[in-house]
């Protein structure tokens, strides 16, 4: 209890003046750092407002006065309990060939699960058109599949290239940002529990399935390896990890067996689901130039054997780095 | 967080202080300005960008449409990042997101707030986000809840001058110590901003109005501690409560 309020409010007014003074730099300048000294001075001041909000607490009257001390702490208490990393430089390659393949391999098992989801849609997809040739119609996602893959393979193969002439960058644009955006739904839907991730990929798997099934039927197994290995190898998993991704915050969300609060379970894999998908985006950036300015190109302009070599390769490429890279070293 | 839509924080010191959430219409409005500011952004930059089409139409619609992707989703990030939990919007509305235990924001919290806005804005005008900001205690929408975030007001409040609103004007019940102790005993915080308040906004009110409004207040006043007769002849309602006040905030 304080006896004398007006004694005391004439003692502290100056620190509150002081520490306000200091919260306003810091609230125009976000960026602006302090000296040793002028932290120490932050920290007192921010101690013995704090101290002077304990007291004022007991006392019945003055709300408004505890409503701006109690604004004062608010904001010097973010400041003083600063959360963030310390701002080590930001290493893009560091960060791609160690700190996301880590932390891939740190979720292999949601990263299985998406994998036998797209798989498992993609043997019903291919199922469905294997046994019901007019299950073609109602599956395949764009107007241009539900055509005569043969008839698909000769036009494409007469025109030589030319059907992307003067757009192959916009193509390239397009298929970035339309990618990007389904791994981050394919993410986002983690938040029904994973209900909705797993939705998306199995139905991803279903239009795999019945694109791959039509082709083969139609004895187009090289075009179509062709067509899908150099860009698919690299969209494909990428699309899985999104599902990963989405997965693991499902069960963050679900918390199976275990004692931790659900704040304090999102709080733990925020940061890798941050680095999941931003490794997606990268995978998907590089898918999308890869789809518009080679994929598109077929027999005679660029053999099949090579796309598909090519395709192969890249999909080694891939599996070393979120197999391999990383390993042993030290996390950043 | 209590019943009265109070985010509470206990800080290591042990000391207490309220974090109050901003409500979804609120935010909606940032959020309107922010989508403006971004319509805008994409206009102007679509302009210069045009300037390419000069030399090659297809390469500016590539950009334009690979700019307008990385405007509509990294505007939010970045700003919020570089202003701590603000965009312009946000500031706008004097509203702020913090870490739902009133630390600053790390950047993964504001990259999964901002990206699970896919869900959120699901399946059109916000309706999943709204539904749970209106549904949540701590109004929040999916993507506060995934990054442990809290979109709440940003409150600057200045320490108010009592001395002023309350100077130079004599106080009968000053002369009873005793009751002004036991006033101050049974008066909660919340029954003395009351009084306070009406003291602040009396000029706003219409003249009948701020008769019965202060009579309800000194006849709830005079049930808590009785002054004798003699001390309150002559004064009116209005003059009792800002007396009340007086005694109150003014030791």
């Amino acid at each position: 209890m304080i006896i004398d309020l007006d004694k005391f409010i004439e003692e502290e007014n100056i620190f509150w003046e002081e520490l306000e003074k200091v919260l306003r730099i810091s609230d125009a300048e976000p960026g602006h750092k302090m000296s040793l000294e002028e932290l120490k001075r932050f920290h007192y001041l921010y101690e013995r407002t704090s101290a002077g909000l304990a007291r004022i607490s007991t006392f019945s009257a003055k709300q408004e006065l505890r409503e701006y001390l109690e604004s004062l702490v608010a904001r010097a208490f973010a400041n003083i309990h600063e959360n963030r990393r310390s701002k080590t430089k930001f290493s893009p390659f560091k960060w791609f060939f160690h700190t996301f393949p880590t932390t891939f391999r740190k979720y292999i098992k949601a990263f299985t699960i998406a994998l036998l989801i797209i798989s498992a849609g993609a043997i019903f997809g291919g199922g469905a058109v294997y046994f019901d040739t007019d299950a073609k119609q109602v599956i395949m996602p764009f107007e241009g599949l539900k055509k005569s893959p043969t008839e698909r393979v000769k036009k494409e193969e007469s025109s030589k290239g030319t059907h992307l002439e003067n757009r192959k960058s916009s193509f390239a644009s397009h298929l970035m940002a339309n990618n990007i955006r389904v791994s981050i739904f394919v993410l986002a839907l983690g938040m029904t529990f994973g209900v909705g991730t797993v939705l998306v990929l199995f139905i991803n798997g279903i239009y795999l399935g019945a694109v791959m099934a039509d082709y083969i039927m139609a004895g187009q197994t090289k075009f179509l390896a062709g067509w899908l290995l150099p860009h698919g190898s690299i969209e494909i998993p990428a699309i899985i990890i999104a599902g990963q991704a989405g997965l693991l915050l499902g069960s963050a969300l679900i918390g199976w067996e275990t004692p931790v609060p659900l704040g304090d379970r999102l709080r733990k894999i925020g940061g890798d689901l941050t680095t999941l998908i931003f490794g997606v985006a990268v995978l998907l950036v590089w898918a999308g130039i890869i789809e518009s300015f080679f994929s598109q190109y077929h027999e005679p302009v660029i053999s099949y054997s090579f796309k598909i070599v090519f395709g192969f390769f890249q999909l080694t490429l891939l599996v070393l780095l979120l197999s391999i890279s990383g390993r042993g070293k030290q996390q950043i | 967080m209590n019943k009265t839509n109070k985010l509470t924080i206990r800080t290591p010191e042990g000391i207490t202080f309220s974090l109050f959430p901003a409500s979804p219409v609120i935010r909606l409005l940032a959020y309107s300005i922010d989508f403006l500011i971004i319509i805008t952004l994409n206009m102007f930059v679509s302009k210069i960008i045009s300037i390419l089409s000069i030399f090659s139409q297809d390469l500016a619609q590539a950009f334009s449409i690979l700019i307008f992707f990385a405007i509509s989703i990294a505007y939010t990030i970045l700003i919020e990042w570089i202003w701590n939990g603000q965009t312009v919007g946000k500031k706008i509305m004097k509203i702020r997101v913090v870490d739902k235990n009133g630390l600053n924001l790390r950047f993964s919290q504001i990259v999964i707030r901002n990206l699970l806005r896919f869900i959120d804005a699901f399946p059109a005008f916000y309706l999943l986000g709204g539904i749970s900001s209106l549904i949540s205690s701590k109004s929040q929408r999916l993507g506060d809840i995934a990054a442990n975030t809290v979109v709440i007001w940003n409150r600057n409040v200045k320490e108010p001058n009592f001395e002023k609103l309350f100077s130079g004007k004599y106080n009968s019940l000053r002369e009873y110590p005793h009751l002004i102790a036991r006033l101050r005993q049974k008066v909660s915080p919340e029954e003395a901003d009351i009084a306070l308040r009406a003291i602040m906004r009396r000029d706003g009110l219409n003249p009948s109005s701020r008769v019965e409004i202060f009579n309800v207040i000194s006849q709830h006043f005079k049930k808590i501690t009785e002054f004798d007769e003699e001390t309150l002849e002559g004064i009116s309602d209005e003059q009792y409560v800002r007396n009340i006040a007086d005694v109150l905030y003014n030791t």
